[in-house]
């Protein structure tokens, strides 16, 4: 069992009691909302005569069902419309905070919560959603709940769960020129398995990971529930405390003072215990791209699609599925694989450092005829700050469309969906057979930068033939 | 037609009823119930929608369009079942469509959780016996008892020794696993904690 980690360390500092089941009782100390997960826990609140606890304590804004091309509202779309009033609705009567459209500060939960400086160290933080382990970037133990944890947060701020085991990824040396934190993410899990992290909270440490921005950093986190963690994190450091500074809900004036010495006491020990530690190379990992339909089925962009006999008999019958889904041949290259969609977004990679690479990537360059592209950026602020650089500019030149923020094609709950077996090129997180709207669609995931090349040629491409 | 949906409630011991059988490793939650359906602001009608994509492929051949499975309310699945995003309304779109117990070779953190706080008790056994009773399938109609008092699932012929969290297995033979009530129950508890945590006083946010 771990000993003096961080996630040891904030658990225990959480637990309110051991419930009669023997699980954990957990305060949650930041709680996000949307409008996709909380409906039917207010309604259960509602049915249970129960009030919300801690109002303040419950942040929301509104972004799987936005539409990105015209927000005025009423939404063209009744059911997007119906879910938005009900958010409003609720937020209202239970006195929520809550940060639509045009407030400024509207857009991905996961975007908002660490821009707005909400996201803090050593705090437990859980959301209705799965992606909610973004916010280990930051040194918080944070992961997703469903609609009936969201019920018990609103009524108690507090969740009956189990202790995770902690495994500790240790990334050696320093990823290379043209290779980014989507890449890295995309290679361990690769290399674990999109199981093995069940049961476990992953501590993402090593020289690579330092060396990462606070922005790649949440790439990574945010994609440890794909490789099973419910939760990842990584140890706060001096990059983390001057990317809150001066955020708007971040501690001010003396309390700041008081935030700053307990943050930089939040660390694993140097002898803490691990339930288990894989160390990797960074430096050898390549731009990397999905091939299939798990987030684990990614190979290097010079690499060949695997041969079946490559597979374990464990992974064999999913590969399987995958070749037949994906029409894609085993043992064929990655690269030049046509792609039709481009999407640049989502809580993974939808930020402003983002927009930046993939921009610098198609500044005077141009989409390829064949391709429908569209950048969608993770909130009003990325918005906004990408507008002042002229980054929307440089997009709209290259052919790129832009839209207004929200969750967009990650998911496809909005407008913005595949049309029959496209292929996409994808900053997102997820390759599930449907997952971008069209039940045949077929998603690659790949970093921002690799977007904007495979847009350019029309074709996965390697991104550093264009940063030389 | 299916007979009306009934939640359940309190103490869960026993469930028996006919098996469904699913094959594949990693189902996630996108293709148990894609995102089009999650616009909505109940649960009440998501049972017909259940793996709509994936049923619409096979068209009718799925395991959930088969009549002989209409009745079955246990289904029995492979590895990392439900992962990807926490959508609860998968597990609530399974059990609208009539599931009350899942076997499988393992599950996903975040369905699990969810399949527990709504009353589906979620069970494991290894992938031998997993494979030995998706390769039965011609025996059409497995019916199990689960007896989740001894952690048992027993037919005419077969007794399974099925493996489950302890604290799941407890909440459940208590009847908290609707867990609102228990946590309301330490609620000077939480005002306490409350004091103890160091960052409430910096993170007034809005105040």
């Amino acid at each position: 069992m771990s000993q003096d980690t961080l996630f040891d360390k904030v658990w225990d500092l959480h637990k309110v009691s051991k419930l009669p089941g023997g699980s954990d009782q957990i305060f949650i100390g930041l709680h996000l909302i949307h409008e996709v997960t909380s409906p039917q826990a207010f309604g259960a609140l509602k049915d249970k005569k129960l009030k919300v606890k801690f109002p303040d304590r419950t942040v929301a804004t509104v972004d799987h069902i936005v539409p990105t091309d015209n927000q005025s509202r009423p939404f063209k779309d009744n059911l997007a419309e119906q879910m938005i009033e009900t958010l409003e609705k609720n937020c209202l009567e239970h006195k929520i905070r809550f940060f639509n459209i045009g407030s400024g500060n509207q857009g991905i939960v996961h975007v908002v919560a660490p821009e707005l400086g909400l996201t803090q160290p050593g705090m437990t933080i859980a959301c209705g959603d799965s992606h909610t382990s973004t916010h280990g970037a930051f040194g918080s133990i944070a992961f997703g709940i469903g609609t009936s944890q969201v019920r018990d947060v609103l009524a108690t701020q507090t969740i009956a769960m189990n202790k995770l085991k902690v495994r500790q990824i240790w990334c050696e040396n320093i990823l290379s020129k043209g290779v980014y934190a989507k890449d890295l993410v995309l290679h361990i899990i690769n290399e674990l398995g999109v199981k093995a992290g069940v049961g476990f909270a992953y501590e993402f440490g090593g020289p690579a990971i330092e060396e990462l921005s606070m922005e790649e950093r949440m790439t990574i986190c945010n994609m440890s529930i794909e490789g099973g963690a419910r939760c990842g994190y990584i140890n706060p450091d001096e990059k983390t405390f001057s990317y809150i500074k001066n955020k708007l809900c971040a501690p001010k004036n003396k309390h700041w003072d008081k935030a700053l010495t307990w943050w930089k006491s939040l660390k694993s020990d140097e002898n803490s215990i691990y339930d288990d530690v894989i160390k990797l190379d960074a430096s050898k990992v390549e731009p990397t791209v999905t091939w299939g339909i798990t987030p684990g089925q990614s190979v290097g962009i010079n690499q060949q699609i695997p041969l079946l006999e490559d597979f374990s008999p464990n992974d064999k019958l999913v590969a399987e599925e995958a070749f037949e889904y994906m029409s894609f041949k085993p043992g064929q290259s990655i690269k030049d694989i046509p792609v039709e969609v481009c999407f640049i977004g989502s809580c993974t990679n939808g930020r402003i450092s983002d927009l930046r690479i993939a921009a610098k990537v198609l500044k005077d360059k141009k989409v390829s005829k064949n391709v429908k592209a569209f950048v969608v950026p993770g909130s009003e602020k990325v918005a906004n700050e990408a507008k002042r650089e002229g980054l929307d500019q440089i997009f709209k030149d290259s052919g790129f469309q832009w839209r207004e923020p929200g969750c967009s094609m990650c998911l496809a709950m909005n407008s913005d969906k595949l049309i029959g077996n496209q292929v996409s090129a994808s900053s997102s997180n997820r390759n599930f057979k449907g997952r971008q709207g069209s039940p045949s669609g077929r998603t690659l995931l790949m970093s921002p930068a690799m977007v904007a090349a495979a847009a350019i040629n029309g074709k996965v491409s390697d991104v550093r033939e264009f940063i030389k | 037609m299916k007979s009306q949906f009934v939640p359940p409630i309190g103490k869960i011991t026993q469930i028996k009823g006919q098996c469904i059988t699913l094959i594949g490793n990693d189902i996630d939650t996108d293709r148990i119930i894609p995102a089009r359906f999650l616009k909505c602001v109940n649960f009440d009608s998501l049972g017909e929608s259940v793996f709509k994509d994936d049923r619409e492929t096979l068209k009718g051949k799925h395991p959930f369009d088969l009549e002989e499975n209409k009745n079955a309310t246990i289904l029995i699945v492979n590895s990392n079942f439900g992962c990807g995003s926490s959508r609860e309304h998968a597990p609530q779109a399974l059990m609208r469509w009539g599931i009350k117990a899942i076997i499988g070779e393992s599950f996903a953190d975040i369905f699990y959780s969810n399949c527990i706080a709504i009353g589906i008790p979620c069970l494991t056994l290894p992938k031998k016996s997993i494979l030995e009773i998706q390769k039965n399938k011609d025996n059409k109609f497995l019916f199990l008892e689960i007896d989740l008092k001894n952690s048992l699932a027993k037919s005419k012929n077969l007794i399974l020794k099925l493996e489950i969290k302890e604290s799941s297995r407890k909440m459940f033979l208590l009847g908290e696993w609707d867990a609102t009530a228990t946590l309301l129950e330490n609620e000077s508890l939480i005002e306490n904690k409350c004091k103890d945590l160091p960052y409430l006083e910096f993170n007034n946010y809005f105040s």
